[in-house]
């Protein structure tokens, strides 16, 4: 029903705004019930090093969700992100590693230099996505599909199989350093956050993001560039990809060619788990951070109950589902 | 004599709010009753549960003086009532005649499809219609209006005894309105009963006998048409004293404000030229289908015309994309304003905000207070009606919602106003404030170009009309020198 009249707008007001509190809040509450839930059962969950742990944990996987979350938003997915945290992390490797068989010629190079051509195929893979998708209008499934299969074959072919090794100390602190005992990845993932929250709730582009999502044709009809939006979101989230792929392999010491495996699931998880639709145009990156969050409480609160991993994935597979089932009938009523 | 359909007291409430407080409605044999009303009255409501999708909180329905409930639209069908909705919902990739027999083919040996027998009894069905539509054609490959009238012929296949049809012409043109005219007096005189439901009063008094006007949810009166003029019918329908249906206090000015010449788009539109005057109201009439909504799309840079000359305030000008169009100062308001208008998902303010992103983001961060300012000032001027500006644009009314979209534009205060069908599904009360703010727009010196397939909205509203006929111009007429026949018969 239409709710245009005043007199109807008040019962209906606060239902409203019953609903947006679900909406906007509903996920953060989730997560501290689990939080809560959690340090009660278990003495250990509630420690610094045990929080500075599952923050950790949860770095990489924040920065693939928060990149997700820019191309689910348009209607789109990028479902190469784990080929491209592989492919980056190799490359990059190849120029910061200290063995003088795996690297390329000069290596070590300096630290800046690695994440730059780290960033760059990360970016270079995004746009070849987002050219496809965008100015060819392959869909995003079958687009990023391939990209996934080439990201990792090019992993494969530059590495020769074989894992970069003994990264350099400098490197390796974007992994491994801290800064007043708060780990580097957690800051990273908290200034990407910043970043992509600001971007998208801020600025012109952020608008045009949701325009784009929610109905493509009326945005182009408002005279916003569809191509283009959708050409961006894909470079971001190459970009943090390959970004990710470094932290992955300055943690580890090594770049690995099979590294990344199914990250895009656990990356799709996230946005899903944070309220935002696979249809585009609604959604938060603040609701990623959480999901990514509790994707991360889980896994640590099921090890240290001893449960073994594999009860974990089915855990995980139930929260994703179980969060868009609540998300359905939140938004089309029971 | 008995009904074949009573409705009393029906009631419906979502979530505490009353969509349907006292729906009333009396259905005799052989007769087609008017079912009017606002956006908002509670029509949609009262069909829902007439068709077995929402569940009455209280209130009686008697079919044949029998007390009956449906708990499902099988349930409403197996008692004779069919629904001819306004959304189509066909399935593509299917043929005409399967979509028609969709979930009750008829049978052959082992279990299969009868296919034969299919096909010739909705070619059969098709042809009793008079609808041109080849039962074997798949449906992707119909236009809309024929997709509409398959829907038809699918609710009719039903021999269902109570037909509702609701805004059964939305979609189609005026020759293939008078077919479904034809086949709804031969369905009165079989002694079935219609229920005919739409926002277009000439219509209703071209086809119905009887009517019932709901307003805010409840019944407000019923009567025969014979007894009730036009304006008495709107009075009735938006309680108030309408002093007249249309708006009109422009006067064309001599400056050009728009000028098109020869403008073609192959397999779309031929040779279109017009001039349209500041202050003036251009009006194009035609029919679903001859080229009028293409002329729009070559003009606002959505299409690329293959020829043709636009000049804008006597500058010639190329057109690439919308935003070329906006920064000469044209504005598109589209058609179908969910699929291409507006934004569903997201709020009153970010739709009013859509077509100026970048004038409100001069440093790329978005100037939130001037956002807050324009949508204020939009909803100030229009009186759009809505809680907060923060809420989901889906929950306005269809006026509103078309509003918000006359906003988005004015907000970037255009010079020439492209207006396709304004008021399509907006009821007769937000109609006439939308006929108000194009004439002012157009008294204040702005150029107007209107598509109606409204005749009576085009003869109302237009200084000039120009006919479209199958992608080309069949003339245009001053307002004063043309009437609705002559305009139909030019269309066709």
């Amino acid at each position: 029903m239409s709710v245009g009249d005043d007199k109807k707008a008040k019962g209906w007001l606060g239902s409203e705004q019953r609903r947006l509190l679900v909406q906007e809040y509903g996920i953060f509450l989730a997560f501290l019930i689990l939080v809560a839930v959690l340090s009660v059962s278990n003495e250990f969950f509630l420690t610094a090093g045990n929080i500075s742990n599952v923050l950790l944990q949860t770095s990489i996987n924040g920065v693939l969700a928060i990149g997700m979350t820019f191309v689910i938003l348009t209607r789109g997915i990028d479902l190469s992100v784990g080929s491209v945290v592989a492919l980056a992390g190799i490359v990059s490797a190849s120029f910061v590693t200290s063995s003088a068989t795996a690297g390329i010629s000069g290596a070590p190079y300096p630290v800046a230099l690695g994440i730059g051509i780290g960033l760059l195929v990360g970016i270079a893979c995004g746009a070849v996505s987002g050219l496809i998708v965008s100015r060819f209008s392959v869909p995003a499934f079958v687009t990023t599909l391939g990209m996934l299969s080439a990201a990792r074959g090019l992993t494969l072919i530059y590495g020769g199989g074989r894992p970069v090794p003994a990264l350099t100390p400098a490197f390796r602190w974007i992994g491994t350093g801290d800064v007043f005992g708060i780990p580097a990845p957690v800051i990273i993932l908290a200034i990407v956050f910043a970043v992509s929250w600001w971007i998208l709730n801020r600025t012109r582009f952020g608008r045009y993001i949701y325009a784009v999502g929610g109905n493509p044709h009326a945005a182009r009809t408002s005279g916003i560039n569809i191509t283009r939006i959708q050409f961006v979101v894909y470079v971001i989230s190459g970009g943090l990809a390959g970004f990710a792929g470094m932290l992955l392999s300055a943690r580890t010491g090594s770049a690995l060619p099979q590294a990344g495996i199914a990250y895009e699931l656990d990356a799709i998880a996230a946005v899903v788990i944070g309220g935002t639709s696979l249809s585009g145009g609604v959604g938060r990156v603040t609701g990623t951070l959480i999901g990514a969050l509790i994707i991360g409480v889980m896994n640590n609160g099921l090890d240290l109950m001893g449960i073994q991993s594999y009860y974990q994935q089915v855990l995980k597979g139930a929260l994703i589902v179980g969060a868009v089932m609540l998300d359905q009938k939140r938004n089309y009523g029971a | 004599m008995e009904l074949l359909l009573e409705v009393e007291g029906l009631k419906k409430s979502f979530g505490g709010v009353a969509a349907l407080r006292d729906g009333r409605f009396q259905l005799r044999a052989g007769t087609v009753h008017a079912l009017c009303g606002g956006n908002g009255a509670g029509k949609s409501t009262f069909l829902k549960i007439l068709m077995g999708i929402f569940k009455r909180d209280s209130g009686a329905i008697r079919r044949r003086g029998k007390e009956v409930e449906f708990a499902s639209p099988a349930d409403a069908l197996a008692s004779g009532i069919a629904i001819i909705e306004q959304e189509l919902s066909p399935v593509p990739h299917m043929t005409v005649a399967e979509n028609i027999y969709l979930g009750r083919e008829p049978k052959a040996r082992f279990g299969g499809i009868d296919f034969r027998a299919m096909n010739r009894s909705a070619q059969k069905l098709l042809d009793d219609l008079e609808f041109d539509i080849r039962a074997t054609s798949y449906m992707m490959n119909l236009s809309v209006a024929q997709m509409q009238l398959v829907e038809i012929a699918k609710a009719l296949s039903h021999d269902a005894e109570v037909i509702f049809m609701d805004e059964p012409t939305s979609a189609i043109g005026e020759r293939e309105a008078q077919h479904l005219f034809d086949a709804i007096r031969r369905l009165q005189a079989q002694g079935r009963g219609i229920v005919y439901v739409s926002h277009r009063l000439s219509e209703i008094f071209q086809i119905a006998d009887s009517y019932t006007v709901f307003r805010d949810g409840a019944y407000v009166g019923s009567g025969a048409l014979a007894d009730i003029d036009r304006p008495g019918l709107i009075r009735m329908i938006v309680g108030r004293e309408l002093s007249e249906e249309y708006v009109k206090t422009n006067a064309p000015t001599p400056q050009t404000g728009i000028e098109v010449v020869a403008l073609s788009c192959p397999n779309k539109i031929e040779d279109i030229s017009f001039s349209a005057r500041k202050g003036e109201i251009f009006g194009i009439y035609g029919l679903m289908g001859a080229g009028r909504t293409e002329i729009f799309n070559c003009l606002f840079g959505l299409d690329k015309p293959s020829a043709g000359r636009v000049t804008v305030d006597g500058a010639e000008v190329t057109i690439s994309k919308p935003a070329d169009a906006m920064a000469l100062g044209l504005a598109l308001v589209t058609e179908d304003r969910k699929l291409t208008g507006l934004n569903l998902s997201d709020s009153v303010r970010a739709n009013i905000c859509m077509a100026s992103l970048p004038e409100m983001s001069p440093a790329f961060a978005m100037d939130r207070a001037r956002e807050a300012r324009a949508s204020r000032d939009m909803r100030d001027q229009f009186q759009i009606k809505a809680a907060r500006d923060t809420m989901p644009v889906s929950g306005l009314s269809g006026g509103n919602q078309q509003k918000v979209v006359l906003g988005k534009w004015f907000l970037r205060n255009p010079k020439v106003l492209l207006l396709d069908e304004p008021t399509r599904g907006v009821d007769v009360g937000a109609k006439r404030e939308i006929y108000r703010i194009i004439s002012d727009f157009a008294a204040a010196g702005g150029t107007v170009v209107m598509i109606s397939s409204e005749i009576d909205e085009v003869l109302g509203m237009s200084d000039r009309v120009m006919v479209m006929r199958a992608g080309r111009s069949a003339g245009i007429f001053s307002r004063e020198e043309t009437d609705a026949q002559s305009l139909v018969h030019l269309s066709t």
